[in-house]
């Protein structure tokens, strides 16, 4: 089993699904009311040890690792907002930058890490290409548990995973739409005529969020 | 800001949530939502599952070629910039102004410098970006405010009280989108003030003369 019935202490807990998540393959994990493999999420948990190592270690080979595959994505998406292929690079490189600071703040249980450096760029390009203030909503208040429950984060990672699919599988028409929302060609009322979004289609692979933020706050 | 969510029943379109999400709407609406999801859990949800679509149309992006020295160059900037802890000042615990809006007001409410905008109805414009506005709003209970059109999208959230339109009624934390099509004459509740966030990005569009003329001064 992943879960551990004690607490474990921060720095044992990314290196427990690490391990775990590796070797016991075809394990069975309980989330919820559904059954999933652990491995599933390898991928995201890799990036989530990543974060964390950054945090507890400040672990340049794993930022390095992390820097590699998001660097090029962050400066791709900036740049399909419309900023400069220079500032897109010395935003990017914020971004990245940010990440290391910010580990601390990073919880899997509530974002996947793809999620959350989406969420840093986001802020980044409305700061640099709309130089606006982004009000953000008020943050809940933190639950009774020092670390997020393995099981959550596990969960929540292998759903991001799966809405990735789904947005992937999806008809290329609908798929350009979606990009064009994200990448600001659409104003919200165009979103709103367009038909031809599935957004229940695609949004119902992660409908445990609520949950998850409702056991956050107990 | 805690409110208990079984009471909202008015919530932000998924449109709306997408585009903060995605970060592409107006600042003025920005803060309309980002209140609205400081008091309701279920928005709160929503926003985080188009925050992840968002994070996985990010990785489906063709990737781009990083400069050839990023990496030691973000290295070198980590290097440079100790780790800097942000802390929002704290929040006034008895203030009906959620988190996200005490950052664009000095005062509370009976301190605001609120201007009679006609029929008893106060309000205060806020400073965000001009592709739209954002204005507090004091309608005394009982009374209404001027029957309005909208040329774009209006949303109005309560904040303490309630009013009632053509549409329906709308308690604290809930929030009205209207678009073009509504004219509505929104009526505040007896018992108290009611209190609104209201965000447009057009003009309103006052139905009569008068009030026509009044926008002129006013600047709604």
């Amino acid at each position: 089993m992943l879960m551990e019935t004690t607490a474990p202490s921060k720095a044992e807990v990314p290196a427990a699904i690490a391990v775990k998540g590796a070797t016991v393959q075809q394990q069975y994990v309980k989330v919820g009311k559904r059954k999933v493999t652990a491995d599933a999420a390898s991928k995201r948990m890799a990036w989530v040890v990543q974060v964390y190592a950054i945090r507890d270690s400040q672990d340049r080979t794993a930022f390095s690792e992390l820097f590699a595959y998001f660097a090029p994505r962050v400066k791709s998406f900036l740049m399909k907002s419309g900023a400069s292929p220079d500032l897109a690079e010395e935003c990017a490189q914020e971004v990245m930058a940010t990440l290391w600071h910010k580990a601390h703040m990073f919880d899997p249980a509530k974002a996947s890490v793809s999620t959350w450096i989406f969420t840093i760029a986001r802020n980044r390009k409305i700061d640099i290409l709309r130089k606006q203030r982004r009000p953000e909503p008020e943050e809940l208040p933190w639950g009774p548990e020092a670390e997020p429950d393995q099981a959550d984060a596990i969960g929540l990672q292998q759903e991001t995973e799966q809405l990735g699919l789904a947005i992937a599988a999806l008809p290329e028409e609908q798929r350009k739409l979606i990009e064009r929302a994200y990448f600001g060609e659409l104003s919200h009322s165009e979103i709103a005529a367009e038909t031809g979004l599935p957004l229940g289609t695609i949004k119902s692979r992660i409908r445990l969020a609520l949950d998850r933020l409702r056991h956050a706050m107990k | 800001m805690m409110t208990d969510m079984t009471k909202i029943r008015h919530h932000l379109t998924e449109p709306l949530l997408m585009g903060y999400a995605a970060g592409t709407l107006p600042e003025a609406f920005n803060l309309v939502i980002a209140t609205h999801i400081t008091m309701c859990d279920t928005c709160r949800a929503a926003l985080a599952e188009y925050e992840a679509v968002g994070g996985e149309v990010m990785l489906e992006a063709e990737p781009v070629d990083v400069a050839e020295d990023a990496l030691a160059a973000t290295l070198a900037r980590i290097d440079g910039s100790p780790v800097q802890e942000m802390s929002r000042p704290a929040r006034k615990a008895d203030s009906i102004f959620p988190g996200p809006l005490q950052d664009y007001i000095s005062g509370d409410l009976d301190t605001l410098k609120w201007r009679k905008v006609g029929g008893g109805v106060s309000q205060l414009v806020l400073k965000t970006s001009k592709d739209a506005s954002v204005r507090l709003l004091r309608i005394p209970a009982g009374t209404a405010v001027p029957d309005h059109g909208h040329r774009g999208t209006e949303l109005t959230l309560v904040l303490q009280g309630a009013f009632t339109d053509e549409e329906d009624r709308f308690g604290t934390g809930d929030v009205e989108v209207a678009n073009e099509d509504l004219n509505h004459t929104p009526v505040a509740e007896s018992g108290m003030d009611c209190i609104c966030l209201a965000a447009t990005d057009a003009p309103l569009r006052f139905n009569g003369l008068i009030p026509r003329i009044a926008q002129r001064f006013v600047g709604i």
